[in-house]
């Protein structure tokens, strides 16, 4: 390997406009073979759009770039993956009513029959430790298994350059290990790997060079592994970063307390909650860590009241509400913001003032004898938009034009602004930029420095660990045991989130 | 009541008859939803196609001719839905509801000239001795090939969407149709194929009716059973065989009845004429209670529309 750094793939002055924003502008970087290069940036910095470029998803307005030493202009991602360029997508391409081999051989130019691809799947994931049954269901996966089955799709066609969407997002930071440690073997054997990511500290153990997008503009380059986190952080987002601070306040009573809940999912790849007990007191922001797809869409549903459970199983401030639908739950001081925020907090083609009166009709007297009070709608919109810097001409706009951190900034505002005795928050800051999310975060300190409780589910830790005085994880619908978060070391919380599901062959080898 | 009046291997005969216009349709529906487009025009296409079957066969005097007819008209009209749902983004439901209407309508139109001709006839095919056997001879050697090509359908839909690379990519865009476009597959095309395939199969379960079952062209003469055919694929959870069974099931009991009415059952002629669309959705419910097996065979990007987003 006397080439080892020679470039491998070669981007000069790539440019994408879309009517109304240009995703990239005048990029150019390089990437040797068997570099794992990073490229850094915040939501909306162009990183997608590059890389469905490098993939053939998308045809660059102008610019060029070629691949082992020859123009390369894929138009479709047939032809990426026939040059040798495979990628691992964030928002998984899988299929979950296919099993694995099928959805390994979806993603290849020349598969095998099903039979040797099946033998071909078992002796690559060994060979590289990600075990995996191909005859099973991807929907029955858990998401680290699943990103397995991305990873080794890729590998099955010996790509020269990997692309890695976000892969650690989903992962337990015992997974995280054992993936790079893949990674890592790859990279010795030749294979260079783009990897995609805002998690800082993983790029600084992994990655040889980083290139830095803002506004779709590459604004600096770094050798990771000499630079500071911080200082990449404001290499992102072009500003300094506010750190969210909190006054420690004495917890008070037990606001709401979780009996013993059990719920059959109403989905069929959904995971069912068995036997989860919590309490939370006032003033207590209880943080709820777990992989995607553990029971958090199911908890949130049965604590705001869209899944009715046994009446004692939810209990606010002493009195049982678990047979009480959202709007009860709503008068009595319990609110939720969900997950998903254009569809499920958020109505997506309806405007900011009509999703106020969504979930604010209750608390804010925003109807009289049944009809609905438009202009204290509007008001109420109005002073949700000014009290947390949401930025957008107007109430008059639908939810759908705004940006994810502003929607986000709205959904969570609307629920602080009606005084909730008790918060529940699923992935507040998901897809929101840096600066918006250290908002939200602050608003939910603040809410809880007022004496409110809050939960906030999430699979972002260090959120959790920043926001958190409890903590604990749902792992396959189980919730483990609340710890206080100060102390908490990453490896202890791992373990809480159920480890490496069935690795611990891997971990041997 | 003279139970004994019944012939069985007879009635097992004309029940493959009475069902085979919509096993055919449903078969292509099945594509059609595996592909992930909800296609609600299946009774229009039906007729069409009973129409076009018609006219051609009475004009060509061939019968064979007038069944390409049949599954080309329906794939026209198919078309025209496909053109709709997948380049326009129509909705789906609207549009197989106006695409029924408006082959009742055309039918209609087209067929003026044609009430009261007797069509040529399509002939059994000729299997020597073996169609004197008694019973066997008489259910399985003693039919056109529209049969045998209908049955030979089903084993090959099934051989398709199961052991195919075609078929995978067909399921794998009715399964999640970003990811399929994530891949490079291209989900428009694919559907517009299914969307056709679909068409044609009405087609031919339309011209089935009119050349073989009835025969003769009346106005309205599928009476439904393409709703029936959108009804089947769904309680048969998306598997060929189910739709076999389901099909079946429908003719046997529209015969049963029949022959019940001839043999003077002490029932009113309306419980007995509605009994087989009561029948086979009941016991299509009960096979199917197993939810968490229909929700596997359900295609999850049924009736959603695809855009690429960039």
């Amino acid at each position: 390997m006397s080439d080892a750094r020679a470039p491998l793939l070669k981007l000069k002055g790539l440019t994408k406009a879309y009517p109304g924003v240009i995703a990239n502008s005048d990029v150019s970087f390089e990437i040797g073979a068997g570099e794992v290069h990073a490229l850094l940036g915040e939501n909306g910095a162009g990183k997608s759009t590059l890389v469905k470029m490098i993939y053939g998803l998308v045809r660059p307005d102008s610019g060029s770039m070629a691949f082992r030493g020859s123009r390369y202009e894929p138009a479709t991602p047939h032809a990426a993956r026939n040059a040798g360029v495979a990628m691992v997508f964030q928002h998984f391409s899988l299929f979950n009513a296919l099993d694995v081999a099928e959805n390994i051989a979806l993603g290849m130019e020349n598969p095998p029959k099903q039979r040797a691809l099946a033998a071909r799947i078992t002796e690559v994931s060994e060979a590289y430790g990600l075990p995996l049954d191909p005859s099973r269901l991807v929907g029955d996966l858990s998401a680290g298994e699943r990103q397995r089955v991305e990873i080794i799709r890729c590998l099955l066609q010996d790509p020269k350059l990997l692309i890695m969407d976000e892969p650690t997002s989903v992962l337990t930071p015992q997974e995280v290990e054992i993936l790079f440690k893949t990674l890592r073997q790859l990279s010795a054997e030749g294979t260079a790997i783009l990897y995609i990511s805002h998690k800082l500290e993983e790029i600084r153990s992994l990655c040889d060079a980083a290139t830095i997008l803002r506004l779709g503009k590459v604004v600096g380059e770094c050798d990771p592994k000499a630079t500071t986190a911080r200082d990449m952080a404001e290499m992102m987002v072009g500003q300094t970063l506010h750190v969210p601070s909190r006054e420690t306040t004495k917890p008070g009573d037990v606001a709401l307390k979780v009996n013993d809940l059990t719920l059959q999912s109403a989905s069929p790849f959904g995971t069912s909650l068995k036997n989860v007990s919590f309490e939370v007191r006032k003033g207590e922001v209880f943080g709820i860590g777990g992989v995607a797809g553990n029971g958090q869409d199911e908890l949130l549903a049965a604590l705001s009241g869209e899944v009715e459970t046994g009446a004692g199983a939810v209990q606010l401030k002493g009195q049982s509400v678990g047979h009480l639908g959202p709007n009860e739950r709503r008068a009595e001081g319990l609110l939720a913001a969900p997950e998903e925020r254009l569809g499920h907090a958020a109505a997506p083609d309806m405007n900011l003032t009509e999703n106020a009166m969504l979930t604010g009709h209750v608390r804010e007297n925003l109807t009289n004898r049944g009809f609905l009070n438009w202009r204290a709608a509007k008001g109420f919109a109005e002073k949700v938009i000014a009290d947390f810097d949401v930025r957008t001409p107007g109430p008059g706009n639908a939810a759908r034009s705004l940006s994810g951190g502003n929607l986000q900034k709205f959904v969570i505002g609307r629920e602080i602004l009606q005084r909730p005795d008790v918060l529940v928050v699923n992935q507040p800051t998901w897809g929101v930029d840096a600066s918006a999310a250290a908002d939200i975060r602050q608003a939910l300190l603040d809410l809880a420095a007022n004496g409110a409780a809050v939960i906030c589910i999430s699979q972002d830790l260090d959120e959790l660990m920043e926001i958190s005085d409890n903590f604990a994880a749902l792992n396959e619908g189980r919730l483990s045991k609340p710890r206080p978060a100060a102390g908490l070391t990453v490896d202890e919380i791992g373990l809480m989130m159920g480890g490496a599901h069935d690795m611990e062959a891997a971990h041997v080898a | 009541m003279d139970l004994s009046a019944i012939n069985w291997a007879v009635l097992v005969a004309s029940l493959m008859v009475a069902a085979t216009p919509i096993l055919l349709a449903a078969l292509g529906e099945l594509v059609v939803e595996k592909a992930g487009v909800l296609n609600l025009g299946v009774e229009g296409m039906m007729i069409l196609g009973a129409i076009c079957g018609f006219a051609v066969a009475v004009e060509t005097g061939s019968p064979l001719v007038g069944f390409f007819g049949a599954a080309a008209g329906g794939a026209l009209l198919a078309l025209v839905f496909a053109v709709l749902t997948q380049v326009l983004l129509s909705n789906q439901v609207a549009t197989g509801l106006a695409l029924t209407l408006f082959g009742l309508g055309i039918s209609a139109l087209l067929g003026q000239g044609y009430v009261g001709i007797k069509p040529p006839k399509t002939e059994k095919l000729d299997f020597g001795p073996l169609s004197d056997l008694p019973v066997v001879g008489t259910i399985l050697f003693n039919h056109d090939y529209m049969i045998y090509f209908s049955l030979a359908l089903v084993a090959a839909v099934w051989w398709f969407l199961r052991y195919s690379r075609g078929g995978l990519i067909l399921r794998a865009v009715g399964e999640n149709h970003e990811a399929a476009h994530a891949l490079g597959y291209k989900v428009v095309v694919i559907r517009f194929a299914a969307i056709a395939f679909g068409g044609a199969c009405a087609g031919l379960g339309g011209a089935y009716l009119s050349l073989v079952r009835v025969p003769q062209w009346t106005e309205g003469m599928t009476a439904g059973a393409g709703w029936i055919a959108l009804a089947i694929v769904v309680f048969a959870s998306w598997r060929a065989f189910g739709v076999l069974l389901g099909a079946y099931l429908f003719g046997g009991v529209t015969v049963l009845q029949l022959n019940l009415q001839a043999a003077g059952v002490a029932v009113p002629v309306e419980y007995l004429s509605m009994s087989p669309y009561l029948i086979t959705i009941l016991v299509l419910v009960i096979m199917s209670a197993d939810r968490s097996r229909a929700a596997l065979g359900a295609p999850a990007s049924l009736g959603r529309s695809f855009h690429a987003s960039n």
